[in-house]
């Protein structure tokens, strides 16, 4: 049994310590908008934040949680910069299948919250870890920008 | 561990329970029959299938449903097709209700069940592929708007007293004077009344919604998580399994020892399936640690020695022969016997993967003479199908809960019904409801690849450098071979998509002599179609030629190509407009260039031009400019995010995705080692439409085929390299 903090609330899993994050959540906590992409941190659909850091959940084990906050796409609405970047994400209308954009969503939040005024290396950068198969590449770009631009 | 109340089965069986009580507590469910085309034809084809709907109306055994009205007003719009970010959820609703006034903030959007009702206009299985979706749906589900439209002005003409012509609808109310009622409101009525036997549809002048760039309906869920994917489905008892499958394709199991993967906790059972070995459990993490556990000894058979090297090799050879004859134009021999220039080229392409974002899942429940199946698939006529004779069903007793697909291009609409057969086969061996989920090793080894394919041309150049006699072979699998779609496409042993983009080709036609042929090779290595299908790999190499034959002739490639398709209109429309908006011809910033192609596919016409670097042998792409013709735009905006989907999906295979066999394994895993696009090699694309009122055609697919092309001739423009063979990798290094 371990005791977690998932979006502000604390839950107790009956899981092993090396379970991967992501299918604590995905299996046990019921927070289904954490995908699973590769499970080898390459794909980025997994990307949660631990204490405001955006990490890939798939290869975290659980034990690493421990003590810290986790915080998934389901908790965006709450967070200050998550809320413009979702705004963002709707008003360039960035989703095609949808399946990587938790992820895109939580990373570009992570960069936003440390960054507010990233350049397109910086972007590069933050975001070349996050795999869309859609190829909607070109609008999670304007929609970050677009964030920034409200944030400023 | 313990079970607590999970959360997706209540969403899912509460919609259930509201879409069985909008029928019982009244509203209007609009229900009429427009009959399938008996055919299988090309996309692209769609004037040619017209369905005579009056004629044929009355041998559909069932009517079925494509809209409801609830009496709180929401519009419910079914879909025949699956959503896989092609943006059907909410191109297809644009249709009804631009001819039903409705209000548009009332539409709510459902994908609807796996029946014959919902079987493809032109295609007849119910199917989403072929970047079809619009233009064989633009006048059924135009058409269910109006009949609805219709319905509800008589039922408020009758409740008013009033003439039908004296009444007027808006924006989901239907006026008269100063009077109006709301469409939930009359939905009652409504649904008691004959539906009409034929309606008129609007004229295109007066189109509100039809033309106008529209935002996604299901962008909402899909920003906050909500939305629920074949991946996500999980209610009580629901179990977990993954499948260990041979390492070589054809290879059979011969033992198997699951003494420690029984022992790892949250592991039920191990049970054996037709193509492996399958291992249940209540969890993923379980289910995959319990696989890494087991013990297989398979018999590999006869393709233990597979070899890329050596079938690249073996399609070479083929190539310097004729196959058989796809395409044949006067007299090549006579010809080339005459000529003194030629080009003379070799192209190969790799075996690709489709990897969609969401590996490939797919839940089964099977109960006494049921069956209910959770999936994303495209593809539910087959998938229903083959559910039910394997448990014995009948096809109308298997249920199939089309969820939304976590990409698709091509993987998921498989003649096979490989997923969803597995994974009805694990859950009957299994005996309890079982979601099948793959990995992404899964993914990247499992099969149904793009085919690899090997081209040989030579062509004939008169004084002019205009080209006289073309020859062309073509090496490669079959994709239809062996489905159902086989008596529809391959005709005389030429597979047409197999040749699509050669065979077929306007330049061909614009040169007296050329032949065009197919040697077909048989293996085991599953092949499908994979997004462009056959275009994928034919208009790299024709655009390719093209440039070659161009640069011999030392004239642009663009007025070459003009000249080549001075009696192809759309093609030259979408030329012109590419040319135009990249200021072909003027100068670029130094050590950039570009490269331009130009081809048809699904009905619609795309030219790309690809402003291209080269930097200390490293190729980069700066920005693609692209120009469609595909007839009316319904969304202009989505028609902008699929081409721009298409320049990512297609550049990223050119420049790095490959599938190798060695020692008869496929050799890549994951994302580390089957590379696609990425965010920092993206380039910028902008989209251009050609205005016009030509037949329309698809927008899904055809923004990939020029791309390919359009960067290797940028290259060859700023090296002097022709690249021949996909992907480009480090071949300038």
């Amino acid at each position: 049994m371990i005791i977690l903090n998932i979006n502000g609330k604390e839950q107790s899993l009956d899981v092993a310590d090396d379970m991967p994050i992501l299918w604590a959540l995905r299996d046990f906590a019921h927070l289904t908008g954490t995908k699973f992409g590769c499970g080898m941190a390459q794909c980025g659909a997994c990307t949660v934040h631990l204490d405001g850091q955006a990490i890939r959940s798939c290869i975290t084990p659980i034990s690493a949680a421990a003590g810290k906050r986790i915080t998934t796409i389901e908790e965006m609405q709450n967070d200050k910069v998550g809320q413009v970047v979702q705004a963002a994400w709707q008003e360039i209308d960035v989703v095609q299948c949808g399946y990587c954009q938790s992820g895109q969503i939580m990373s570009a939040t992570a960069l936003l919250t440390t960054n507010q005024k990233p350049t397109d290396a910086d972007i590069d950068a933050a975001m070349s870890g996050n795999i869309c198969r859609c190829g909607t590449y070109p609008r999670i770009r304007a929609a970050i920008h677009n964030a920034a631009s409200k944030l400023a | 561990m313990n079970a607590p109340l999970k959360n997706t089965p209540l969403n899912i069986s509460r919609r259930t329970f509201i879409k069985a009580g909008a029928l019982v507590v009244g509203g209007l469910v609009i229900a009429f029959s427009i009959p399938h085309a008996k055919r299988f034809l090309m996309p692209g084809s769609a004037a040619d299938v017209a369905p005579d709907a009056a004629k044929d109306a009355a041998k559909l055994p069932t009517p079925n449903a494509f809209l409801r009205i609830g009496t709180d007003n929401t519009i419910t719009v079914m879909l025949a097709h699956s959503e896989m970010g092609q943006s059907i959820w909410t191109t297809l609703p644009m249709l009804i209700a631009e001819e039903l006034d409705a209000d548009w903030s009332k539409i709510k959007v459902e994908h609807a069940s796996a029946a014959p009702e919902y079987g493809h206009t032109a295609y007849g299985i119910q199917i989403t592929g072929g970047s079809s979706t619009t233009w064989s749906e633009f006048d059924r589900y135009r058409q269910a708007g109006a009949l609805t439209r219709a319905l509800l002005i008589s039922a408020a003409a009758e409740k008013l007293g009033v003439p039908t012509d004296s009444l007027k609808t808006e924006n989901g109310f239907v006026i008269s004077g100063d009077n109006k009622i709301s469409y939930g409101d009359l939905a009652e009525a409504a649904a008691k009344l004959e539906t009409p036997k034929s309606v008129t549809l609007k004229d295109p002048k007066d189109w509100k919604i039809i033309g106008n760039a529209t935002k996604r309906l299901d962008g909402p869920e899909k920003i906050n998580g909500t939305a629920i994917f074949g991946q996500d489905i999980q209610f009580e008892g629901l179990m977990t399994a993954m499948v260990a499958r041979s390492p070589v394709f054809g290879g059979k199991l011969k033992t198997f020892d699951a003494s420690a993967t029984k022992k790892i906790k949250g592991v039920q059972k191990v049970v054996q399936v037709p193509t492996g070995v399958a291992v249940i459990a209540d969890n993923y993490w379980a289910a995959k640690t319990g696989r890494e556990a087991l013990k297989v000894d398979w018999d590999l058979g006869e393709n233990a020695s597979l070899d890329s090297n050596a079938l690249f090799a073996e399609y070479k050879k083929l190539a310097a022969t004729t196959g058989l004859i796809a395409a044949k134009a006067g007299d090549n021999k006579t010809t080339m016997a005459k000529s003194e220039r030629f080009v003379e080229a070799e192209y190969a392409l790799p075996y690709l993967a489709h990897s969609p974002m969401e590996p490939l899942n797919c839940a089964v429940k099977i109960e006494k003479d049921a069956c209910e199946i959770w999936t994303g698939t495209q593809m539910q006529g087959t998938d229903q199908a083959a559910a039910a004779k394997i448990l014995g069903l009948k096809p109308e007793q298997v249920k199939i809960h089309t969820l939304f697909l976590g990409g698709g291009f091509g993987r998921r609409a498989n003649p096979a019904a490989d997923f969803v057969s597995e994974a009805v086969q694990v859950a009957k061996a299994a005996g309890v409801p079982v979601k099948t989920v793959w990995s992404r090793e899964d993914d990247v080894k499992g099969g149904y690849y793009r085919p690899m394919f090997v081209h040989k041309a030579k062509i004939a150049l008169d004084a002019n450098g205009m080209p006289t006699a073309w020859e062309h072979v073509a090496v490669g699998q079959s994709i239809m071979l062996g489905t159902p779609f086989e008596a529809f496409q391959i005709k005389e042993g030429i597979d047409a998509t197999s040749v699509e983009g050669t065979a077929d080709s306007p330049y061909l036609k614009s040169i007296p002599n050329h032949q065009v042929s197919l040697h077909t090779v048989k293996s085991t290595v599953p092949v499908l179609w994979w997004r462009s299908v056959g275009h994928s790999h034919t208009a790299f190499v024709m655009e390719s030629l093209i440039d070659e034959l161009a640069h011999l002739a030392k004239k642009d490639p663009l007025e070459y190509r003009r000249a080549l398709l001075k009696d192809h209109p759309r093609h030259l429309a979408a030329l012109n407009l590419a040319a135009e908006k990249a200021n072909w011809g003027k100068p670029l910033a130094k050590g950039l260039f570009r490269g331009i192609a130009v081809h048809e596919s699904f009905g619609s016409f795309v030219a790309q031009i690809a402003e291209v670097s080269v930097d200390k042998r490293e190729v980069k792409v700066h920005r693609i400019i692209s120009a469609i013709d595909c007839g009316l735009a319904v969304n202009p905006d989505s028609l902008k995010a699929q081409m721009e989907s298409s320049v990512s999906f297609g550049l990223g295979a050119a420049l790095q995705s490959e599938i190798t066999f060695k020692d008869g394994m496929v050799v890549q895993s994951n994302f580390n080692d089957y590379q696609v696009m990425r965010m920092g090699n993206m380039p910028k694309v902008e989209v251009y439409i050609v205005q016009s009122t030509e037949k329309m055609g698809g927008v899904g697919e055809p923004g990939l085929p020029p791309v390919a092309p359009a960067v290797t001739n940028a290259i060859f423009a700023a090296t002097g390299k022709r690249i021949r063979t996909l992907p480009i990798g480090n071949q300038l290094a």
